[in-house]
């Protein structure tokens, strides 16, 4: 199967087999209206099976949610058919209205306006906990 | 330091700090009698708690201040559905400090971030309650001399008890001090705790057996076992008496061990207890008065 290079804009590389459309609903990429291609189960050395997503534009894409649905995704910079820059991503320390509160006796689950900010509080197993009740999500959990 | 909403938001220097100048309150009431005069605290207690209101208030009124507020939701603008946020935005006018009890964890830090005045967490439904640790602190403090080189035996619900929690975490910053977990196995410790006493190289130890534990004990901090904790009847009949601390039991304890517990007591400490010199918790509620008025100096920037 063939899918057109493209030009300026990103390829969001190395997602894990199957996870390409929650990606592409956590980054709201169907606000786009350049071209956007998910592409499904392409073979990998590394991951046996991956998916990747390009977007035919040069947009800014949202890291930290990236880096905390899945570290291991790369975002590939491509200007003029060129790989210009490759990013590799990280767990971010905060993460805001990615991640909501499951604590019923939290104040998130009461107050008006309030946003959801989790915190990385344990590096090594990615662990993130409310700042308001401290309550744990764990890493991965949105996938 | 602007706001107290977790006890690990005071450094050990912060804690000393509170500690000493509590102490000088005790010795020197009269010098502080009027630190306050003109200011105003707002206790706004969204959920009913006696012990800790009064304890704050008389606090603010032995330093010449004066108190407003209100005793539980329904006679706030909160029963009408106003958020936190409004309410202590509202509050910062009127008051020069607020003290906030609240029923939702979290609720003291959002009052902090929408204040323009120091926030103090009074409790906040079962997650942090720093005033109490203060409390506590202090009467190890001043009962024990020391901080360092303690044997702190935990005992009845460790898995619920949120003043456990925070003065395991606060405790465990301090040079050799061991703990002894006693409780049922239905209430041990919480494992992210015993993650954390791991991961700083903290001593303890884990038993069922309160009499056992208690020879190599240097504080017994005794918390309730309530009846809804357990899984059934049974269970709870059988166990109950293992965690009452009654003057017999004491007989086994070193003479110069503390009794701690941060009230109200119900019948795990049986009333002969009340004599010894060991029982520390008529004035550990004391000082919990003293700590308090030490918090609301630093936090209104008074010297």
């Amino acid at each position: 199967m063939h899918i057109d290079e493209i030009k300026n804009g990103l390829v969001l590389d190395h997602i894990k087999a199957g996870k390409s459309m929650k990606i592409y609903n956590y980054l709201e990429l169907d606000k786009l209206d350049c071209v956007v291609a998910i592409i499904k189960n392409v073979s990998s050395k590394k991951m046996g099976k991956k998916d990747i997503i390009k977007i035919d534009a040069e947009i800014e894409v949202d890291v930290d949610i990236l880096g905390y649905i899945d570290p291991g995704i790369t975002v590939d910079v491509i200007k003029d058919g060129k790989l210009v820059e490759k990013r590799h991503l990280e767990l971010p320390e905060k993460v805001c209205n990615v991640i909501h509160c499951k604590n019923p006796r939290c104040i998130t689950s009461t107050e008006q306006g309030l946003q959801q900010m989790f915190k990385l509080t344990d590096k090594a197993n990615g662990i993130y906990r409310c700042i308001y009740c401290e309550s744990k999500a764990k890493h991965g959990s949105l996938l | 330091m602007k706001n107290l909403i977790s006890i690990l938001d005071l450094s050990l220097e912060e804690i000393d700090e509170l500690i000493a100048t509590a102490n000088d309150i005790i010795e020197n009431p009269v010098k502080y009698s009027e630190k306050c005069h003109g200011k105003k605290m707002a206790t706004l207690f969204f959920e009913p708690s006696t012990r800790t209101r009064l304890s704050f208030e008389a606090a603010m009124y032995e330093l010449g201040g004066n108190v407003l507020g209100f005793s539980e939701a329904n006679s706030s603008s909160a029963s009408k559905g106003e958020s936190v946020a409004d309410t202590v935005k509202v509050v910062s006018y009127y008051a020069d400090i607020i003290t906030m009890r609240h029923p939702k964890e979290g609720a003291p830090l959002v009052a902090s971030m929408n204040a323009t005045v120091p926030i103090i967490n009074a409790g906040d439904g079962g997650h942090n309650h720093p005033t109490q640790t203060l409390t506590d602190l202090l009467t190890i403090k001043r009962e024990m001399g020391r901080f360092d080189n303690l044997t702190i035996g935990l005992c009845g619900d460790l898995k619920f008890g949120r003043t456990v929690h925070s003065l395991v975490q606060a405790m465990m910053r301090y040079n050799n001090v061991k703990f002894v977990m006693i409780s049922p196995d239905e209430l041990k410790i919480p494992e992210y705790l015993k993650q954390e006493l791991i991961d700083a190289g903290v001593e303890f130890t884990e038993t069922t057996d309160l009499e056992k534990a208690m020879p190599e004990l240097d504080i017994l901090y005794m918390t309730r076992v309530q009846r809804e904790r357990f899984f059934n009847e049974a269970d709870y009949i059988r166990l109950k008496d293992s965690y009452i601390l009654t003057s017999e039991k004491l007989l086994a304890a070193k003479a110069d061990m503390r009794v701690l517990h941060p009230l109200p007591r119900v019948n795990e400490i049986s009333l002969d207890v009340d004599d010894d010199i060991r029982a520390a918790y008529f004035r550990q509620a004391c000082n919990g008065k003293y700590i308090r008025m030490a918090l609301i100096l630093k936090l209104l920037g008074v010297e």
